[in-house]
C-alpha cells in the first residue's frame, strides 16, 4: 500500500497495532481541516503489527496524551520532506485535563473550573494519582478510565 | 519558615517544622498569658462547608486566646455557597477581608482549591474521607507530650480506615519517623485506602498488618487509636448499621493491654469506647482535645508569622 511522502507535518509510527484511531480521536485535530493519513496493522519488525498515523501541516500535537496512549510510539516532526526530529515517548510525570477523576467525593466533581491534575506514581502499571483527593487510577489497556476531550 | 504557607496535608511540613511548632504548643501550654495579645489585629476566617464542633470552636478559642478576631460561616446555606459559588471564588472573596483561613469541606481535595486561589494561608480543618491534618497535629503532640516521642512504637488503628480523613494524615505524619509500626484494625469494608496502603506504606517500607480482630493484637500496642464509624460517609445506611458497632472497647479489653498504652480518639464519640473505659489513665482523649487547641494556636501564630513580644508585665520579663 502507497501513502505519499508529506513535506510539513507528523508521522506517528510503531503505534501498538490498535490505538491508531484512539490517538487520532483524543489527538485534537480537526479532522474536517487536516489531511490525516491512518494505515492500520502495517508490517513492524520490532512489534510484528503497528498502526501509524501522519497529519500534514500539524507540528504541534499534546504529546502527554499521545505519551499515555501510547508511550511505545515514535513521533517524526517533517519539515520540506525530511525528518527533522525524532521524539521518544514515554508516560508524561504530570498531565493537566487529560484524564477525568472519578471519584465523586472529589471536589472536581463539583469545582468544574478546577484543573483535573494527575501525577504518575507507577509507570510499570501506567497509574496516576489525583493531586486533589489522592485517588489512585490505572491508564493501562482495558482500564475503565478514560482520556478527557 | 513557616509564615505565609498553607497546612493541607501532614506532609506539607517537614519533621523540623512540626517540632519547632509543638515547641512553640508547650510554652503556650507553659504560659498562656505570654500569648494572649499575639495575633492582635488579625483576623481568621473559618469556611466550614461541613458541621463541626470542635475543630471549628478549637480553631476559634485558639484565634481568640491568641487576641485575634473570628469571621466565617458553619453553614454554607447561609452564604453565597447557596447561590452556587465556586469554592475559588468564596476564597478569593474572603482573602480581602481576613488573614488566613480554616476551611471544612465534604469533598476531597477542597481545600487545595482553596489554596491555588489564594496567597494568604489556608489550614485544612477536614476535607471529606481525605485528610485531616490539624488533628493530626493534635494526635503528635498528645502522643509527644505523654510518651516523649515518635520512635520505635507500634500504633494499633482501629475503625473506619477507609473514610477516616484522621486516620489517613496519622498514618501519612508518623511514618516518617523511625521504627513505627502499625496494626491496621477494620471489617473488610473499612480497610484503608490504595493510595495510603501503596503510597505511604509500601512505598517507604513501613512495617503494618491488617487484621480483624482487636483483642489478638492489643498486648502488642504502645497506642491505640479509635476511630468512630461515620455515617455520614455512608450511601447505603444498611452498611452502616451493620458495621457500625463492630469495635468497642471495654474495660475487659484493656486488661488485655499493656500498662502504659495510650488510647486516643479524634472524638466524637459514639459506641466504639465504653464510658467506663474513660476513667482509666490511659483514656487520654479528652486531655487530646485540649492539646488541640494549643497546637492550633502554636499554628496559627507559625503560618501568620506572630511572635511572641517581650515586654515587661508587672516587672516581670516575659
Amino acid at each position: 500500500m502507497l501513502v505519499n511522502t508529506i513535506q510539513k507535518g507528523i508521522v506517528i509510527d510503531h503505534i501498538t497495532a490498535g490505538q491508531g484511531a484512539k490517538i487520532i480521536e483524543y489527538l485534537d485535530i480537526d479532522k474536517k481541516v487536516n489531511t490525516i493519513a491512518f494505515i492500520m496493522n502495517a508490517t513492524s519488525k520490532k512489534h510484528g503489527r503497528k498502526d501509524i498515523v501522519k497529519i500534514e501541516n500539524v507540528i504541534d500535537i499534546d504529546m502527554a496524551v499521545l505519551g499515555l496512549i501510547d508511550h511505545n510510539a515514535t513521533v517524526n516532526i517533517i519539515e520540506h520532506g525530511e525528518v527533522v526530529k525524532k521524539i521518544v515517548l514515554t508516560l508524561p510525570e504530570k498531565v493537566v485535563n487529560v484524564i477525568k477523576c472519578q471519584n465523586p467525593r472529589c471536589v472536581t466533581s463539583v469545582e468544574t473550573k478546577a484543573p483535573h491534575i494527575f501525577h504518575l506514581i507507577d509507570e510499570a502499571n501506567k497509574e496516576y494519582r489525583c493531586e486533589y483527593c489522592d485517588d489512585i487510577v490505572s491508564m493501562k489497556e482495558g482500564s475503565q478510565n478514560e482520556i478527557m476531550h | 519558615m513557616l509564615k505565609g504557607r498553607s497546612l493541607l496535608e501532614p506532609k506539607d511540613f517537614t519533621i523540623e517544622e512540626l517540632e519547632d511548632i509543638f515547641q512553640l504548643a508547650d510554652k503556650i501550654i507553659d504560659a498562656p498569658e505570654n500569648y494572649e495579645e499575639v495575633c492582635r489585629g488579625k483576623l481568621l476566617a473559618t469556611l466550614f462547608y461541613e458541621p463541626s464542633t470542635r475543630t471549628r470552636f478549637s480553631f476559634e478559642a485558639a484565634m481568640c486566646r491568641l487576641g485575634g478576631k473570628v469571621i466565617g460561616f458553619s453553614e454554607p446555606n447561609s452564604s453565597s455557597v447557596a447561590k452556587g459559588e465556586s469554592i475559588a471564588d468564596t476564597v478569593r472573596t474572603v482573602a480581602c477581608y481576613a488573614d488566613i483561613v480554616v476551611m471544612r469541606h465534604p469533598k476531597e481535595g477542597a481545600p487545595r482549591v482553596a489554596a491555588k486561589s489564594t496567597e494568604i494561608p489556608v489550614i485544612n480543618a477536614g476535607d471529606g474521607g481525605h485528610q485531616h491534618p490539624t488533628q493530626t497535629l493534635t494526635d503528635l503532640l498528645t502522643i509527644r507530650r505523654e510518651r516523649g516521642g515518635f520512635d520505635d512504637m507500634t500504633v494499633g488503628i482501629c475503625g473506619d480506615l477507609k473514610f477516616g480523613r484522621t486516620v489517613h494524615s496519622l498514618i501519612k505524619a508518623l511514618s516518617r519517623y523511625n521504627n513505627v509500626k502499625f496494626i491496621l484494625i477494620s471489617p473488610e469494608e473499612l480497610k484503608i485506602p490504595e493510595y495510603v496502603r501503596k503510597e505511604i506504606l509500601m512505598k517507604n517500607n513501613i512495617e503494618f498488618k491488617e487484621v480483624e480482630k482487636m483483642e489478638d493484637v492489643l498486648p502488642e500496642l504502645d497506642v491505640l487509636y479509635m476511630t468512630r464509624v461515620q455515617k455520614e460517609r455512608f450511601f447505603n445506611e444498611e452498611d452502616y448499621i451493620r458495621l457500625k458497632d463492630k469495635y468497642i472497647l471495654e474495660e475487659e479489653k484493656m486488661k488485655l493491654a499493656k500498662k502504659d498504652m495510650m488510647v486516643l480518639h479524634p472524638l466524637p464519640r459514639v459506641n466504639e469506647i465504653a464510658v467506663e473505659v474513660d476513667k482509666d489513665p490511659r483514656a487520654l482523649y479528652f486531655k487530646q482535645a485540649k492539646y488541640g487547641m494549643y497546637v492550633r494556636m502554636a499554628l496559627i501564630m507559625s503560618l501568620l508569622g506572630c511572635k511572641k513580644v517581650s515586654y515587661m508585665k508587672e516587672g516581670k520579663q516575659c
